[in-house]
């Protein structure tokens, strides 16, 4: 493997341990390992902690694979390993 | 216009839109059949993928769960969604690059191996037969109770209408009739939920009104919910007594299965493009998220109109409870299918809806002269019966027939596809006989697609013990068997064919055993299914990711001690991870 392909994968490796990192935080993080805590603090009729286990997580698992697709279409290009538009 | 006419006249349309688009999307070559030619928009695919994934679990019994669950039920909230992170991240554009037709065929070519291939096809054959079984039975039940035909009559009409449509149209019949049953299915579910949720709230929006006060006072629905659930014994709606770490494991299971399910990763295979494989599985989620933030709201709206219809005043008092003679029609409807029954257990004509397994509730249920709870409701009925209870009109139920048959039958399809290409492809052509001509082969996807639905549908009317443990045993085995193997293949040049059979066995036999074990399937129970001989606390459901682990364990540590992959192989990881030089050009 050549530098400026081991440069791109690296820099995908990253970006999606980043993604995946927040994946992980709103999940299982807010809602299931600390739901407890976050269900004391109460917005618009919903318990934080219940909310991100039934509402909140899903829609932030919609918006990180949006980013994931946008910032990964930025590196293609940068890298110059993008496909050909037809 | 009556109920079952109207309902004739819904699932009837919706059959013959299917049919139309069969004729329309005729499969003429292999790549037509196996992946619908590459040529799919993604979003358009994400459509397809959203119902092909929705099946008669999501969209008849997922809700009915929550309602009984509340917080608990979240494991598949999360569970079915959250896998499509990972499938947009670290499988889906790989194996789009790569290119080929098969998931099996995937894992044979990166380990080198025909055994690699085979044990990969023998995994997904079995999830497969165990979640479409499931689906089967899903349209019988629609059929029986919406048009009072016999379950049989049911399950050969849906057979027939799959049959013309995947036999015919293979991957590309299938993808189409796919983004027709979805538009049917999520028109049906969100219609109801919007009518009750404007009725209970004012705030048309489900997700909203989730969180909304009820209708003329200043109580959120969900605090409302907690207090009248609590007052009957049963635990406050927006927690749980499951553990957190099964909760955790659970929710990890389903998620890492989702992403392991070979009929949801071929989706991704029908893109023209890498890029399109990731914005795919974008557009899939969004479509998804439609009904997943929608059931959370629909369960709970249930369960506090249950619960509101039988209580219907002061708990205790002699008049709180509603007589079973003034009971509702729906409630009489769905006594005739023995779904819902209740036995006047204090013999004072009214209905006790209560939790009477709640120790500490014993004495106050007792003073209030009640003796036991009498009404027992199936939890498969919430969706179903939702409509009626809101007094809607009954086009809205025609229509939900109409939607959870194309739930049902969208997802069997995908997978009846999945088992026929496993066939015809990895073991015929790939295997056993590998001089086929593109024509035999397509015949004999075309042959293998049409006994599977036949078993399929023997499966679905003779349930055997395995198809009940769709959670388990799917996901649990996509889980520990497929998904670490084609994540390996694709982030690690290292691992070789050695320690991707080695740890696929050993995946595959521990969570196998271990369901088996304590669910009684195949052989009699060994071990008591109780949350204290649970190993680390994890029940059977949610056992996978231990199989994972040590999926992924046993193939470093083998592939460690035995000789790397060969140059050529690492020179194709090295290709799949750059999307440059993917579309037709790969093509056969």
């Amino acid at each position: 493997m050549n530098d400026q392909s081991a440069a791109y994968w690296k820099r995908n490796v990253k970006l999606v341990a980043t993604l995946l990192a927040i994946w992980f935080i709103v999940s299982y993080g807010f809602g299931i390992l600390f739901v407890d805590a976050l269900n004391t603090i109460e917005i618009a009729g919903f318990q934080l902690g219940f909310w991100f286990a039934q509402q909140g997580s899903i829609y932030v698992f919609v918006a990180l694979i949006f980013i994931y697709v946008a910032k990964m279409n930025k590196l293609d290009r940068e890298f110059g390993v993008h496909e050909d538009d037809d | 216009m009556d109920l079952t006419t109207l309902t004739y006249i819904a699932v009837g349309l919706s059959f013959a839109l299917y049919i139309g688009i069969a004729i329309w999307a005729k499969a003429s070559t292999t790549g037509e059949f196996y992946v619908a030619g590459k040529g799919v928009n993604p979003v358009v695919n994400g459509m397809a993928t959203a119902a092909d994934w929705m099946s008669a679990a999501s969209f008849i019994s997922m809700a009915g769960l929550i309602a009984f669950l509340g917080y608990g039920g979240s494991v598949y909230l999360m569970g079915w969604t959250g896998g499509y992170c990972l499938l947009a991240m670290l499988l889906a554009p790989y194996l789009r690059k790569y290119g080929k037709f098969t998931v099996p065929e995937f894992i044979g070519d990166r380990y080198y191996s025909k055994t690699a291939r085979i044990v990969a096809v023998i995994c997904l054959i079995f999830i497969s037969f165990t979640y479409v079984a499931g689906q089967m039975r899903g349209v019988g039940i629609v059929f029986s109770r919406f048009l009072e035909v016999e379950l049989i009559t049911g399950l050969i009409v849906g057979m027939g209408i799959v049959f013309i449509y995947a036999v015919l149209g293979g991957m590309k019949g299938i993808t189409y009739t796919q983004v027709a049953q979805y538009c049917v299915l999520i028109v049906a579910y969100t219609i109801p939920a919007i009518f009750i949720a404007f009725q209970l709230t004012g705030n048309p929006l489900p997700q909203l009104a989730f969180g909304s006060t009820i209708n003329g006072t200043g109580e959120f629905m969900l605090e409302r919910l907690n207090s009248v659930v609590t007052e009957l014994g049963f635990l406050e709606y927006t927690t749980t007594n499951k553990s957190t770490i099964d909760i955790f494991a659970i929710t990890l299971a389903l998620m890492v299965g989702t992403a392991g399910l070979p009929h949801v990763i071929v989706r991704f295979f029908t893109v023209p493009k890498v890029r399109d494989a990731r914005s795919s599985a974008g557009w899939a989620l969004v479509f998804i998220a439609l009904l997943y933030t929608t059931a959370p709201a629909v369960g709970a709206m249930a369960r506090l109109n249950l619960t509101e219809t039988i209580q219907t005043g002061e708990v205790g008092a002699e008049d709180g409870n509603l007589s079973y003679e003034e009971r509702p029609d729906w409630m009489k409807r769905w006594e005739a299918t023995g779904l819902l029954s209740f036995e006047d257990k204090n013999g004072d004509g009214r209905i006790q809806y209560y939790n009477d397994a709640n120790a500490d509730f014993q004495t106050k249920a007792a003073q209030y002269g009640w003796a036991g709870n009498e009404l027992q409701v199936d939890r498969d009925i919430m969706v179903l019966a939702n409509p009626e209870i809101a007094q809607l009109p009954n086009w809205v139920i025609a229509l939900v027939a109409a939607g959870g048959i194309a739930a049902a039958l969208s997802t069997a399809a995908g997978l009846l596809l999945v088992i026929s290409s496993g066939v015809s492809h990895d073991l015929l052509k790939g295997t056993f006989t590998p001089n086929m001509t593109e024509g035999q082969e397509l015949m004999a996807g075309r042959v293998a697609a049409a006994a599977a639905i036949v078993i399929a549908g023997y499966l679905g009317y003779n349930p055997p013990g395995f198809v009940a443990q769709v959670v388990a045993f799917a996901f649990g085995l996509a889980a520990a068997s497929l998904f670490p193997v084609i994540i390996m293949g694709i982030f690690s040049k290292k691992v070789n064919r050695e320690g991707a059979i080695a740890g696929m066995l050993v995946g595959l036999i521990f969570t196998m055993g271990y369901i088996m074990a304590y669910k009684g399937i195949f052989i009699p129970v060994m071990i008591e299914n109780v949350e204290a001989n649970w190993l680390f606390g994890i029940s059977p459901e949610g056992i996978g990711v231990v199989g994972m682990l040590l999926n992924f364990a046993v193939a470093f540590g083998v592939s460690k001690v035995t000789a790397e992959p060969p140059a050529h192989i690492q020179h194709m990881i090295e290709d799949i991870r750059v999307p440059k030089g993917a579309g037709s050009a790969v093509d056969h």
